[in-house]
């Protein structure tokens, strides 16, 4: 019985990771398009494989993503993670989970505008590194979300055990809480990453002016008036293959750290 | 500008050489670093402009991209400006930005290719004697359609109340001043009039109209004309060249109530530190080489004369709305900030875009 | 460590960061929605309740209902479709549980735009899906797929659906192995298993990833605008649009006000059910 509901579960993932991928497929398709078009198919060529190799624009924003990225979400877990165990083990309020949801919640045009504003107050000069400010405001809110989750079935008293067997605060965090909410952690990390790659408005609201604060978001939005062009699937397919070539080693390398 | 030297000899001296040039440029560079920003569409511009432009006169110049007036808009009124150099936006959003104080005037002496525009384009409505604007492109909007699959339409209403046959196979653009200008247009009123009978009367008639919709689209619309997915389109003029381009049995019309003559153009912001270096790129990208290059590539009328008048003739067989004259095109009403009725405006774009 | 140390590390830099980053901005945004707009569209500190009373227009109302109802469907149908997915993550070797997950969120490191545009290929009238039905002769007619509620909640589900499989692998991964063996030894049938042991359990990771879906699809305006080709007005293009077209920062604030108070309001009736569900333990 056990073994026909785990197969059915099987299927259930591969269908799933299908309806994920097929349209990727369709988008790796299109960027072999011949004709500059998002939606018609005209014949095949590779020019925008070598377009995408000279123009300098979409690979610096692609570069200024990924560092918006990387940063926005180490910092967001960590100190997500932080306040997730600090609201989960010792206070918790309906006001500071209320705090805790209103990244979420308040619409992005709303916080992109509120955070110029404020940036302009300040008289603060803007540049990548305003956006990375902005965006770990709501890249702490899911993480903690993520988080929590993992601490809400977690058993404190093993924490008091640690405690009362003589470890030090930071050896209890490290050795046993931390391996025990990894998965979660991770998730938030992955979330963060993904809500940041794609994020556009508080991006372009917050971002300094001219091409070194660009990012892909607002290079990619900024050319529907003109074209989006298949370059940017081209772009789009090449990443795919990167991360899923980094994913493919890092797994055979078969590191037991976040195995628990 | 980078030599590449394999001779091990000569590589010393290239470095050397390299490091005097440098040492002297930052000398020099006191006058000559200076760097200006420009906020533009993607695409909309030469390639090349930016180099080009850095070469001719020592000033560099960094691009930043916009997808909307709407943003760009929102950006520069929540920051100040600051940063931004140079802007291109629509003539109704300029006006917004000279109403507001964040844009700089323009001294005429800085950009002595202002000569190079049509006399027309010397005194729009929007900004007359072109006081804080400088006018790049413009033109219509009107119907794009396949000429295949339909007789040429001759009036706004028939996009508005399409005949049985084109139900479902109509777009109009959603963006809310082209939205309601149509409306406005098949009425017989101004496309800047707010008042509440003429909202109104537009909103029952796009409501309706919403109705027989494929669909709103203001960035594909041209491509499901190419596809026979629609079979008319609202269109700006430039884009329906698009199709034309792909699909020869696409054509453009403006119906007989007529279209509203949109400009698009460049303003220098107020906060930018370096006016002098934003004049002269104002008075670069108005030469006729840039204005060439804008009519050949992007299929837009361009209010250069110098520019339209070297255009290759094939140009305009191919893309016949690329020949209208100035005289006629400021027949058009332009579309202008709405101050006060911006708010009834709003509201009533929302009821439409919410009908079901 | 005092307690009170603990606690300034913990949260310290974490509500730091959002106080000055969120709450502080966000503040003064909204003190705008008690002054008028400008003509031009700035602000005229002219104080005025105007914009609350603009704000109770049925109008509104109805478009936070429709974009509710559109984000609450996509929110159920997201998590019956991550939840089996989360937990055969899971029910897979240990070592490759991380590389499985970042497969799923790995075709969102692309642009949402042209996975748009793709969907826009798949769902047209002569698209894939149509060919591929009509080639199997399943199908005379194509289906009309796109510029319709469907497409916006096909559209919706699968752009955010992998954040709710994340949400529901972080909490079903800590099962402890042992009660569900113990659950199986007291001769209890897989179903009761899962519906009174696993669960339960599970509940956080299910409320957390329903509300991130619904946040995000109820202030979404790419799909709605592209998939919906723009015939339904969301919450997210009503508030983008009074901010950015009608430039009436007022009133957009206000709406906003409005809308995070509602939000605020499902949240915490969430978080009550939700405790509540996770009380229903059959152990502990």
């Amino acid at each position: 019985m056990r073994d026909r509901s785990n197969m059915g579960l099987k299927l259930h993932l591969v269908l799933f990771y299908t309806f994920l991928y097929v349209p990727i497929l369709v988008l790796m398709a299109l960027s072999f398009n011949r004709a500059g078009l998002p939606t018609v198919w005209t014949g095949f060529s590779l020019e925008w494989y070598g377009k995408l190799f000279t123009a300098d624009p979409i690979l610096s924003a692609a570069r200024n993503t990924l560092i918006v990225a990387l940063i926005s979400t180490v910092l967001a877990t960590i100190f997500g993670t932080l306040l997730a165990v600090g609201v989960e083990t010792r206070h918790n309020s309906s006001v500071l989970d209320a705090v805790l949801f209103a990244p979420m919640i308040i619409p992005d045009i709303v916080l992109a505008i509120a955070l110029l504003s404020f940036f302009t107050l300040l008289n603060m000069t803007l540049g990548l590194h305003s956006i990375i400010l902005s965006h770990v405001v709501f890249n702490i809110a899911f993480v903690v979300a993520v988080v929590r989750t993992r601490m809400r079935n977690f058993d404190h008293s093993i924490l008091e055990a640690s405690a009362d067997l003589g470890a030090s605060e930071f050896t209890t965090f490290r050795r046993i809480l931390l391996p025990a909410i990894a998965p979660g952690v991770i998730a938030g990390a992955l979330l963060s990453f993904t809500l940041s790659v794609d994020e556009f408005i508080i991006a372009f609201f917050t971002a300094g002016a001219g091409q070194s604060s660009t990012t892909l978001p607002m290079q990619i939005y900024a050319m529907i008036r003109f074209g989006v062009t298949p370059e940017i699937n081209a772009m789009a397919t090449i990443v795919m293959f990167v991360s899923f070539t980094l994913v493919f080693f890092a797994q055979r390398t078969d590191k037991e750290v976040f195995s628990r | 500008m980078t030599n590449k030297f394999t001779n091990s000899f000569r590589l010393p001296f290239a470095w050397l050489t390299a490091g005097a040039a440098c040492a002297l440029s930052a000398f020099a560079g006191a006058a000559q670093a200076e760097k200006i920003v420009i906020s533009n569409w993607d695409g909309y511009m030469p390639p090349d402009l930016l180099e080009n432009f850095t070469m001719e006169t020592g000033i560099e110049a960094e691009l930043s991209v916009h997808g909307t007036n709407e943003e760009i808009m929102g950006k520069v009124v929540a920051g100040g400006g600051k940063g931004y150099d140079v802007l291109f936006v629509s003539s109704p959003f300029a006006e917004a930005l000279n109403n507001l104080g964040l844009v700089a005037a323009i001294d005429h002496d800085k950009v002595p290719n202002a000569s190079n525009l049509y006399d027309e384009a010397k005194e729009l409505a929007h900004d007359p004697g072109n006081n804080y604007s400088m006018p790049y492109a413009w033109g219509t909007t009107g119907l794009c359609y396949r000429s295949d699959l339909m007789p040429e339409p001759t009036s706004w209403n028939d996009l508005l109340k399409p005949s049985d046959d084109l139900k479902g196979k109509v777009t109009m653009l959603s963006t809310d001043r082209w939205l309601m200008g149509a409306a406005a247009l098949a009425l017989g009123k101004s496309l800047n009039d707010t008042s509440d009978e003429t909202l109104a009367a537009a909103k029952d008639l796009l409501v309706a109209a919403k109705q027989d919709l494929l669909a709103y689209d203001d960035a594909t619309f041209y491509l499901k004309l190419v596809s026979g997915e629609a079979t008319m389109v609202h269109a700006w003029d430039g884009w329906c060249n698009y199709g034309i381009g792909e699909n020869a049995d696409i054509k453009y019309t403006i119906p007989s109530e007529g279209s509203d003559l949109w400009v698009d153009a460049l303003v220098i912001a107020d906060a930018s530190e370096n006016k002098d270096a934003a004049h002269a790129f104002v008075n670069y990208v108005l030469g006729a080489d840039v204005g060439v290059w804008v009519a050949s590539n992007i299929l837009y009328k361009t209010p250069n004369k110098a520019a339209m008048e070297a255009l290759d003739p094939s140009l305009i067989e191919t893309f016949p709305n690329m020949g209208m004259s100035p005289a006629d095109l400021t027949k058009y009403e332009q579309l202008r900030d709405l101050g006060n009725g911006q708010k009834p405006f709003a509201r009533t774009v929302t009821e439409i875009m919410a009908a079901q | 460590m005092t307690n009170r140390l603990k606690s300034v590390i913990l949260l310290g830099p974490g509500l730091g960061w959002l106080a000055l980053l969120m709450v502080v901005p966000c503040g003064l945004i909204f003190t705008y929605a008690f002054f008028e707009r400008g003509i031009y569209g700035g602000i005229d500190h002219v104080f005025t309740f105007e914009n609350f009373v603009r704000a109770t227009d049925p109008l509104y109302l109805g478009i936070f209902l429709r974009s509710a109802k559109i984000a609450f469907l996509t929110t159920i149908i997201a998590i019956l479709i991550a939840y089996p997915a989360a937990y055969a993550i899971t029910l897979a070797p240990r070592r490759w549980q991380t590389g499985l997950l970042i497969l799923v969120i790995l075709p969102f490191w692309s642009n949402y735009l042209i996975r748009t545009y793709a969907w826009i290929v798949m769902l047209n009238r002569e698209g894939l899906i149509n060919n591929t039905l009509q080639g199997a002769g399943l199908i005379d007619e194509p289906l009309s797929l796109l510029y319709n509620n469907f497409a916006v909640i096909v559209g919706l589900v699968y752009n955010y659906t992998p954040f709710v499989v994340l949400a529901i692998y972080s909490s079903l991964n800590r099962i402890n192995v042992e009660t569900i063996e113990a659950s199986e030894d007291l001769g209890a049938p897989a179903w009761t298993t899962f519906h009174r042991v696993i669960l339960p359990q599970t509940v956080p990771g299910i409320a957390a990833g329903g509300v991130f879906v619904f946040v995000l699809s109820i202030g979404n305006f790419i799909t709605p605008d592209l998939l919906g080709g723009g015939r339904l007005q969301m919450v997210g293009n009503l508030i983008y649009d009074q901010f950015l077209s009608a430039r009436d920062w007022p009133f957009g604030a206000t709406l906003s006000m409005f809308l995070i108070a509602i939000m605020m309001g499902l949240l915490f009736a969430q978080a009550v059910l939700a405790n509540r569900a996770a009380g229903q333990r059959g152990q502990d």
